[in-house]
């Protein structure tokens, strides 16, 4: 059987996270958005950088869906990105890339 | 059943078109279509929309499977090789023989490549394809500086694209004295040379090209002037030709100046053969344009079942889309004294040129041609068309008539029901009145579905939307304008849910008045709504992420991530001490500072974790925020007034301050902006703001609904002579009014514009009190204005509100290792952006 082992990085506390909102985690040069969707009870995590015009910044973008699809906007251009896939949605041919998030006794991991 | 068999050669916006016709009109023919290009037909009008972000799927004008309903053969990438006329049989590329009883020539034309010396080079382009765009697009990305040439249409579209595509001050090449020659007159020429120039075009006129340069790609140009343009990649532009060649090897009578010879009927020598769209010449004409090729498919599709129509010449109107400026020509526009009456109206300063020709007699309105403002085209030319006797000041169409209080609509009202709304599908307005009255179509695009209408070059859409929204007020129906997916409300709607049932916060709203998740449309929506309401400090827990980004950090992200620090400055009046305060803070923080348009000073380029202490240190000083982010009251601009000019009638800055410090923090649907003048000398320029004060020997005017941006527009005169009590008291209702009825994102000017009534209307609300509202208004403002805090006061005092600042959540002392700054005249700058 070949499973990839995931390696989980301790990111933050349950608390030290925004509520329906993004913070920035760093990890080594690496930065990761992670977003605590709070109204459905569930985590995501993606790349920090927009890759439109490559700004650091979707951990400080507005969540929310379009029909269930969680989404996160970009501040600078509000071009939109599915939680789940990374897929843009706003019909550019860009991604970002996703990654596991899961919570043990308080605090969040991110599976890298 | 005894099938007639129809070949089809080119699978374009006409032979497309033509299978469309002759399928919804008959089951008799079979249809067999060869194509040259790998894609099926697409919409080659709005091809610069590729740059932008449509792909080629979206251009597409049907499916695969429209094509095997209706049992039509399409063979993609197999042109025709050979037509034999005898055996009445065609040859392809790829070896298939098929036989046919009509065959239909559509094969469109070929951009024009004159003979210069050069031109195989590699970076040269044209612009037809959906091919070509790939190549242009992949070239550009590795060039910064490149031409076109030719300066009709097409090519100033091309120049646009290129100009998208990052190329630096495009060059447009026009061997002729100006640019468009064919549409527009040497006066219209100059402006729109100008409007260009100033958009970042470099427009050379009277050039004409010797020789492209370069070893295996070019390097520049050369022209017959001895000149050079040294540039990396050039797109060609410089007409088109008909693409006659099978017409012409078959023995088919073509012209020696190009195109296939065809009668009214569009039959070419041979009975059987028929040619339609721009490779078509009929009465020595091509016509370059999508709609007349559509008239020429209807004319041979009918004619084939059996009818008996004529193709009686079409009209080349035009309206150049996309370059960011408007430019139409209409019916005659070349037309001049002493064989019409022409007038001409130019406004250097806006970029405008308006010129119409009215017949002799005054009765009609013949052609004309505008630039920088084409608002008017879609009715002028349908005034035109129809033969609408005109009104008594026919400088009105051009001028707009100037008293304001023309209800919105008024012209589409008295236009007949036969007249031709979309030209390209030949739709008219009671088609269009109809398909919404009858058969239930209530937005544009169900109008599209329905009647085909707007789906050609798409200009008249604005008119179909007019038409919706006017067939569905007269037939009693209640326009719907609701949010997005989550808030099936109005604006206005929810503004007074939300305040009936006291709701406070965003999830609040979301449970009780909407549904789902929410998005990036209602969240900054219903916060400015809370805000307007309630006046509480918007980073309030819960309510934070709801905010746009710019509110929800309480500052303007910038390129490369960092913000601004505007303090407020009201009336544009600051001392010497705080001018010192300004200037040490930016030092400290390496801050770029600019005095901004608003009478104020803006400092760029901070990194989001030193917001809050730059805060600390200037409200120590007695600073506030500027709500630079906020949409609300930004700057109150001031002139020196009274009591340093000479020619002040009052103090304007006091008023300007006293103004500033009332509406300060307040939040409303879009910004808002003022101004006071000591005078009508105007220098603090109170008529382009949302609300503007102007000093008279009596008192003060007030003017309302004025704008910068993309549409200036100048304020109106709502009330003249007023005391400083009473003009604020108008003021507060005005306010109040547009809080509670503007639609979102809507700056006063547009929400005038859509009021019904006008500026007599709004009058009568803030001054005759027709409402009944102003005493309720007034409190309200009294309200929001005692409720009033420096957000970044509250931020900075408050440890979890400051923890948000915080670049990394899990290294909450380091600062954003990515920023990065240059350096430029002796301050700081953002790199450029760097794209994927
Ligand atoms: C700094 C400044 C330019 C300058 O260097 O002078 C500026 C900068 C910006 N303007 Fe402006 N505008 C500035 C004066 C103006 C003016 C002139 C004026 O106010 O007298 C106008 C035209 C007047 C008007 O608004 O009617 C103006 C019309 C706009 C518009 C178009 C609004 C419209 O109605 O079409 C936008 C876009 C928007 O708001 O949606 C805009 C948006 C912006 C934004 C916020 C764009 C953005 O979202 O990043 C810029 C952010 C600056 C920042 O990071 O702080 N800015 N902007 C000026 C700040 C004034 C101030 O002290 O607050
Ligand atoms: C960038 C751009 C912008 C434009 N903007 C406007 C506008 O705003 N308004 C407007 O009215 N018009 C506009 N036009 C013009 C409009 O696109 C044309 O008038 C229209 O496409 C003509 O249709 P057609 O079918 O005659 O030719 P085309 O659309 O060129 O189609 C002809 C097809 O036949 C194929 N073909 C040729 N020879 C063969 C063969 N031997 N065998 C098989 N297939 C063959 C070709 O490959 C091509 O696909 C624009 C054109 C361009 C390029
Ligand atoms: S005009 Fe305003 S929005 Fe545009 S670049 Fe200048 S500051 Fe930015
Ligand atoms: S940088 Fe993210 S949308 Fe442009």
């Amino acid at each position: 059987m070949t499973q990839e082992t995931i390696n989980w990085l301790a990111a933050c506390r349950v608390e030290d996270a925004v509520e329906n909102g993004g913070v920035c985690v760093k990890y080594g040069d690496e930065q990761i958005a992670l977003f605590y969707f709070t109204r459905r009870n569930e985590w995501y995590a993606t790349q920090n950088e927009c890759p439109h015009r490559k700004q650091m910044a979707l951990s400080r973008g507005m969540i929310g869906s379009t029909t269930e699809e969680p989404k996160v906007a970009c501040p600078f251009h509000k071009k939109t990105f599915s939680l789940v896939t990374g897929e843009c949605l706003s019909g550019d041919e860009c991604a970002i890339k996703t990654y596991p998030v899961k919570v043990e006794n308080g605090t969040v991991y991110i599976g890298l | 059943m005894n099938q007639k068999k129809v070949v089809v050669i080119g699978n374009g916006m006409v032979g497309y078109k033509f299978c469309e016709k002759i399928t919804a009109k008959s089951n008799d023919f079979e249809i067999i279509v060869f194509a040259e290009e790998s894609r099926r037909a697409y919409d080659r009008v709005h091809l610069s929309e590729y740059f932008s972000g449509k792909n080629a799927d979206d251009l597409s004008m049907s499916t695969q499977e429209w094509y095997s309903e209706q049992g039509i053969t399409l063979y993609l990438n197999d042109p025709v090789k050979e037509i034999n006329r005898s055996a009445k049989t065609v040859h392809s590329h790829a070896g298939k023989m098929v036989s046919y009883d009509y065959l239909v020539l559509a094969t469109g034309s070929s951009a024009f490549v004159p003979n210069i010396d050069g031109v195989e080079k590699d970076g040269v382009f044209v612009y037809r394809t959906i091919d070509d765009l790939e190549m242009i697009k992949s070239y550009a990305a590795n060039v910064k500086t490149g031409a076109v040439m030719g300066g009709g249409l097409l090519g100033l579209e091309a120049a646009k694209a290129l100009m998208d595509l990052g190329i630096e001050q495009p060059a447009v090449i026009e061997f002729a004295p100006r640019l468009m020659p064919r549409q527009i007159d040497n006066a219209g020429s100059q402006m729109l040379q100008s409007k260009l120039q100033s958009m970042g075009l470099q427009i050379m006129l009277n050039k004409s090209t010797a020789r492209i340069e370069g070893e295996h790609h070019i390097t520049g140009l050369k022209f017959n002037d001895d000149t050079e343009l040294p540039i990396e990649m050039l797109v060609i532009s410089a007409g088109i030709r008909p693409r006659d060649e099978l017409a012409r090897l078959c023995g088919l009578e073509v012209s020696t100046r190009g195109g296939i010879i065809v009668n009214e009927k569009m039959e070419t020598t041979d009975p059987s053969i028929f040619a339609i769209g721009e490779c078509a010449l009929v009465d020595q004409m091509i016509y370059g344009l999508v709609a007349p090729g559509y008239e020429m498919a209807e004319i041979v599709a009918a004619n084939l079942c059996g009818a008996a129509k004529q193709f009686n010449g079409f009209d080349m109107s035009t309206k150049l889309k996309l370059i960011g400026v408007d430019v139409a020509s209409f019916g005659d526009n070349f037309i001049t004294e002493p064989d019409c009456r022409t007038i001409i109206f130019e406004d250097t300063h806006k970029g405008t040129y308006k010129r119409i020709n009215i017949s002799n007699d005054g009765q009609y309105l013949l052609g004309g041609i505008l630039i920088g403002d084409a608002a008017a085209y879609n009715m002028l030319l349908q005034t035109t068309n129809n033969k609408i006797i005109l009104p008594p000041n026919p400088e009105d169409l051009i001028l707009g008539s100037r008293g304001g209080s023309e209800p919105a609509g008024a012209g589409i009202t008295a236009l007949p029901d036969d007249a031709l709304i979309c030209s390209c599908e030949g739709i008219t307005k009671g088609a269009i009145c109809n398909s919404v009255s009858e058969d239930g179509c209530e937005t544009v695009d169900a109008i599209k579905k329905c009647t085909k209408a707007g789906t050609g070059c798409g200009g008249c859409v604005p008119m179909v939307k007019d038409l919706m929204l006017y067939t569905m007020k007269a037939t009693g129906k209640y326009v719907r304008n609701v949010i997005c997916e989550h808030m099936s409300y109005s604006r206005q709607e929810l503004y007074d849910l939300i305040h009936i049932h006291n709701l406070k916060s965003y999830e609040e709203v979301l449970d009780n008045l909407g549904q789902g998740d929410g998005c990036e449309v209602c969240k900054p929506l219903v916060s400015s709504i809370l805000a307007s309401l309630w006046n509480e400090m918007i980073l309030k827990k819960g309510n934070d992420t709801a905010q746009d980004s710019n509110d929800r950090f309480l500052a303007n992200i910038q390129k490369g991530g960092t913000y601004s620090v505007v303090p407020r400055i009201p009336g544009g009046e600051i001392t010497p001490d705080k001018l010192m305060v300004i200037g040490s803070v930016a030092k400290k923080y390496n801050l770029y500072t600019k005095i901004t348009g608003g009478q104020r000073i803006d400092m760029f380029g901070a990194h989001l974790s030193d917001l809050p202490s730059i805060w600390d240190e200037l409200i120590a000083e007695g600073f506030e925020s500027g709500h630079a982010y906020g949409k609300g009251l930004r700057t109150v601009k001031s002139c020196v007034g009274s009591t340093w000019c000479r020619f002040g009638l009052h103090d304007s800055v006091s008023y300007a301050i006293r103004i500033e410090e009332r509406y300060k923090g307040i939040r409303a649907p879009h910004k808002l902006k003022s101004a006071v003048s000591g005078c009508i000398r105007e220098c603090a320029e109170a008529q382009s703001k949302d609300f503007g004060i102007i000093a008279t020997e009596k008192g003060w005017n007030l003017y309302v609904c004025g704008n910068g941006g993309s549409k200036p527009q100048h304020a109106l005169l709502l009330a003249s002579d007023l005391d400083s009590e009473t003009c604020i008291k108008y003021i507060d209702r005005f306010l109040m009014f547009y809080i509670r009825t503007a639609d979102p994102l809507t700056r006063t000017a547009t929400w005038l514009n859509k009021m019904e009534g006008g500026i007599d209307y709004l009058r009568s609300v803030i001054i005759n009190d027709s409402l009944g509202m102003a005493e309720k208004w007034e409190a309200e403002i009294e309200a929001l204005v005692g409720s009033y805090q420096c957000e970044w006061k509250t931020a900075v005092e408050n440890p979890d509100i400051r923890k948000r600042f915080n670049h990394f959540v899990n290294a909450p002392q380091e600062k954003d290792p990515t920023v990065t700054f240059e350096e430029m005249r002796g301050q700081k700058k953002t790199p450029e952006w760097t794209t994927a």
